[in-house]
């Protein structure tokens, strides 16, 4: 029997459990780049607008950062800076979810274990899955390509654009085969891949900045860092600026070392096993374990120190920047006009800041829902049913989850205004008074997040199986309405489904409290259906 | 008043019907087998005395009280092993026992640390590594460390080695000494055979028999082996007996335990020099009940009512076959009880 014995029928089961997955993945990340590149046309329809739009985020540092390098004037140039880093960070995390899905999953599950004593290879289940998810990368890039060309941009510049998009997503799923074999469990698998699309959007952002400004003002040469960034160099192709195709040999480049590492990874341990071995621990628990609160912090405190760090990593350099962002402004009034619909008001830099405040509420949002969908995984693992079986009341576990998540949500949102202020404040000479008053700012956002916990613990209640996969869409539909409601220009009925929406946007106008007493009404009547429903079906279920 | 009592209990799951009216009573202070074969609707039902899942109809009271609505005050006074441990995977074994333990309201230290010596537990180690085994032992411990008036366990001893087994089992008998309840669902016969005072089993979600491990026996058929110095006739004439051959001059036969009597009244007429009678096997009983044949379960059914009068008479064969295992059970065995098994359990 060979190591790959088995593949094709193990690659079928894959594409028979992610069927309806895949395809959203396949269908509707084109889809998201035909209607983006639609508005971004619109938006900027002649030469003129393209040229504004190319030297203000040629020279803007915090357009550099957040969109990536511009090239060129050519409406695919835009319209690749406009939409680049939202879809390969989305394909970016899909691929990675999927590879961590389809093996340490099925291994922490104990499914590895019951396929691999059929007539199955060692390396069958890995190749089984990267087959699947670098081809639905590939079709999903074809697909994207075709739109692109669809939305009338020309078709060697979308050729690139997509594949280099596709490479981004074939360079997360060799990062996440290696990971795979690194943690023990799936959830720190993700991480572990998560983090790593983390640090290249920093190392991309970092080589963005530090880059260089050509002559003619339209272009951004990137700086070293860019290029060990495996999201930096989908923007190093150039597309619709003189295509540098060579650059697509990277991603694939990576994939072969990947999977040749994964492999001689897989080879050296045992199913089920990591590479870092387990260590023991306490013979008894402390009492401040010994409750569901204590419990509750346990189980998130990891989590909880993998976010403040994150998030204090991002808002420092997001503050520093704010004070550069006035130059940015000058030069650029239709930039400032996205970025008042983003935050509104007349003080660009309040609405700056509003911004990036709104950013990481929408962030600290996927923090809730991971937060508090560890009860659903509690009760699909068939923990919560030990728990429930002591004296401790459905109301108080759930109410402690509820607790647990908003506590730390609202940690996060302090560490983000404060260190957003300080790095303001730094700049302009009063970090401690922007800290404070960012700080506060941040935590108004607060009952959107509630609203968040609301929805989750409403859908766990009612719909228990759904938990993961509703919980997810309404974010991201939140998050898709809030990021590109604007762009898209939706009706403003749409736009009210988010509770994003509703947070008024300060600093850049003053806070009103009506909005907020009404979120936190909502999320208190989601909270409560999603407890009685709770409380009133079987478990597990 | 009895510990638990369930009376036609139904739930449903979408179009699956796990529990059809289902009926379960378990005394104060007795170990009580809950038996059943795969998917017949055990930990179903034992879910709902927990209070985790919502019966559709029927009558539910443990410790007479309302699993449903009571469920945390009842909890402080039982103690359950799931079916299937699964625990938080970055608690150490310890501390998942003293956090189980605290949550359901205090656990025995001594008691505890005793356990995890007798069960050879390392309560060091993650729950992510233990082996199924040991994450069983993880709720055994903490369930028999608390002191309650009720355990109630569901598969408790799968995946447990025989020395472990052992260990489980002396300390069922401790807590019935103590005085508590226990419901015990397994599939492990010799440990029913062991622990249990009653047992009930059930069948697609119904209570198909339930008694003493020997009221059920009398439901079955004993099988009687004879040499007699002259060949046996009349036997096809008389009730209750079945499946009569002869090999090398031996009679083999089947008996229903109510027709003993007159069966041997018809026996000693042809001179009878050796006699086996061998009660039917644990093994027997189960696989009647856990087969698919009803016409074999209706005859349980009726003999059911019969059987309480010939109970001392077969209540004796039972004894001196238990008591002459070592010397009968050679001659028996040989021939028999490999053909029996299979034979007793089809029917
Ligand atoms: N949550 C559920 N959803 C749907 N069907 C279920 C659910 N739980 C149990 N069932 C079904 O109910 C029936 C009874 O299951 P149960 O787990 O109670 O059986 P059991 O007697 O404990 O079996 P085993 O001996 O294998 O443990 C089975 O047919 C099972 O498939
Ligand atoms: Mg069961």
């Amino acid at each position: 029997m060979s190591a790959l014995t088995g593949t094709t029928r193990l690659a079928r089961l894959v594409l028979r459990r992610d069927r309806i997955r895949l395809a959203i993945w396949i269908i509707g990340t084109p889809l998201l780049g035909y209607a983006l590149a639609g508005s971004v046309a619109g938006i900027y329809p002649d030469q003129e607008a393209r040229l504004g739009y190319a030297t203000t985020s040629a020279s803007s540092l915090v357009a550099r950062a957040f969109n990536g390098p511009i090239h060129g004037t050519d409406l695919g140039a835009v319209v690749v800076a406009e939409t680049y880093v939202t879809l390969a960070l989305i394909v970016a995390l899909l691929s990675t979810f999927a590879v961590t899905r389809h093996t340490r999953q099925n291994e922490e599950t104990g499914r590895a274990e019951l396929l691999g004593a059929n007539v199955v290879g060692r390396y069958a289940p890995l190749t089984a899955a990267l087959l699947v998810i670098v081809a639905a990368n590939a079709l999903a890039a074809a697909l994207l390509a075709l739109a692109l060309v669809g939305a009338g941009l020309s078709l060697a510049g979308s050729l690139a654009a997509a594949a280099a998009i596709g490479g981004v997503g074939v360079a997360f799923t060799a990062i996440a085969a290696v990971t795979a074999q690194l943690s023990v469990t799936a959830r720190g698998a993700n991480a572990l891949a998560a983090a790593t699309v983390g640090l290249s959007f920093v190392l991309r952002a970092a080589g963005d900045v530090l880059g260089e400004q050509s002559a003619d003002g339209t272009r951004v040469r990137s700086a070293w860092p860019s290029w060990i960034s495996p999201l930096g160099w989908g923007n190093q192709v150039r597309a619709f600026d003189g295509e540098r195709w060579w650059v697509l040999a990277l991603p694939v480049a990576l994939l072969l070392a990947g999977v040749a590492l994964a492999y001689a990874l897989a080879e050296r341990r045992d199913l089920g096993a990591g590479l870092i071995a387990p260590r023991r621990g306490p013979a008894s628990g402390a009492p401040r374990l010994l409750s569901p609160a204590g419990l509750a912090w346990r189980t998130q405190r990891g989590t909880l120190l993998g976010w403040a760090v994150g998030v204090a990593a991002l808002g420092l350099p997001m503050g520093v920047a704010a004070d550069e962002f006035n130059d940015m402004i000058d030069a650029n009034p239709a930039a400032a006009e996205a970025i008042n619909a983003m935050g509104g008001g007349d003080d660009l830099i309040n609405a700056y800041l509003t911004a990036m405040l709104g950013l990481f509420a929408l962030t600290i949002g996927a923090y809730v829902v991971q937060a508090l969908l560890r009860v659903r995984g509690d009760e699909a693992d068939g923990v919560l049913e030990a728990a429930l079986a002591t004296a401790v009341s459905r109301t108080r576990w759930l109410g402690t989850q509820v607790l647990a998540a908003t506590l730390g949500a609202i940690v996060l949102l302090l560490l983000a205004g404060v260190t957003t202020g300080l790095g303001y404040g730094i700049v302009t000479g009063d970090p401690l008074g922007q800290a404070v008053e960012l700080g506060g700012a941040a935590l108004l956002r607060l009952p959107a997040l509630l609203v968040i916990a609301g929805v989750v613990t409403a859908i766990f209640g009612l719909l228990p199986r759904w938990s993961v996969v509703l919980s997810w869409t309404a974010l991201l539909v939140f998050l898709l309405l809030g990021q590109l409601g604007a762009v898209l220009e939706l009706p403003q009925a749409a736009l009210n489904v988010s509770p994003y929406t509703h947070v008024p946007a300060v600093p850049a106008v003053d806070p009103a409290a009506l909005p907020l007493l009404v979120l936190a009404a909502v999320a208190a009547a989601l909270l409560a259906v999603g407890v009685a429903a709770f409380r009133h079906r079987d478990v597990p279920s | 008043m009895p510990v638990i009592s369930i009376g036609n209990l139904v739930k449903t799951f979408g179009a699956i019907r796990a529990l059809d009216g289902l009926d379960l009573r378990v005394e104060q202070g007795e170990v009580h087998g809950f038996l059943g074969p795969n998917g017949s609707g055990k930990s179903t039902t034992i879910r709902i005395l927990l209070g985790l899942l919502r019966r559709d109809s029927g009558d539910a009271q443990v410790l007479g009280a309302d699993p449903w609505r009571d469920a945390v005050r009842l909890h402080r006074r039982l103690a359950y092993v799931p079916g299937d441990v699964n625990l938080w995977p970055n608690l150490t074994g310890g501390e998942a026992i003293d956090l189980l333990g605290k949550l359901r309201g205090g656990l025995d230290r001594q008691r505890r640390d005793e356990l995890l010596h007798r069960f050879d537990l390392d309560p060091t180690r993650r729950c992510r590594t233990y082996s199924k085994g040991n994450r069983q032992k993880v709720a055994i411990v903490a369930a028999f460390a608390s002191n309650v008036e009720l355990y109630v366990l569901d598969e408790p001893t799968s995946g447990l080695d025989p020395l472990m087994e052992a260990v489980f089992q002396d300390e069922v008998r401790r807590v019935k000494q103590a005085g508590a309840t226990v419901l015990l669902s397994s599939h492990v016969l010799a440990e029913v055979e062991a622990l249990c005072d009653r047992v009930s089993i059930i069948r697609e979600g119904r209570t198909v028999e339930s008694g003493t491990l020997t009221e059920l026996r009398h439901l079955t058929r004993t099988a009687v082996t004879v040499e007699t110095a002259r060949p046996v006739t009349g036997l096809d004439a008389l009730p209750g007996v079945h499946d009569v051959h002869e090999v090398d001059g031996r009679t083999h036969l089947e008996v229903e335990p109510t027709h003993l009597d007159a069966l041997l009244g018809q026996l000693i007429r042809f001179g009878v020099r050796a006699l086996t009678s061998t009660p039917p096997t644990l093994e027997q009983l189960f696989l009647r009940h856990y087969g698919d044949d009803p016409a074999a379960a209706a005859t349980g059914a009726s003999a059911a009512a019969a059987a309480t009068g010939a109970s001392a008479n077969a209540a004796a064969t039972g004894a001196s076959a238990a008591g002459g295992s070592g010397a009968s059970a050679a001659e028996v065995s040989d021939a028999d009880a490999p053909a029996d098994a299979p034979r007793g359990g089809v029917r």
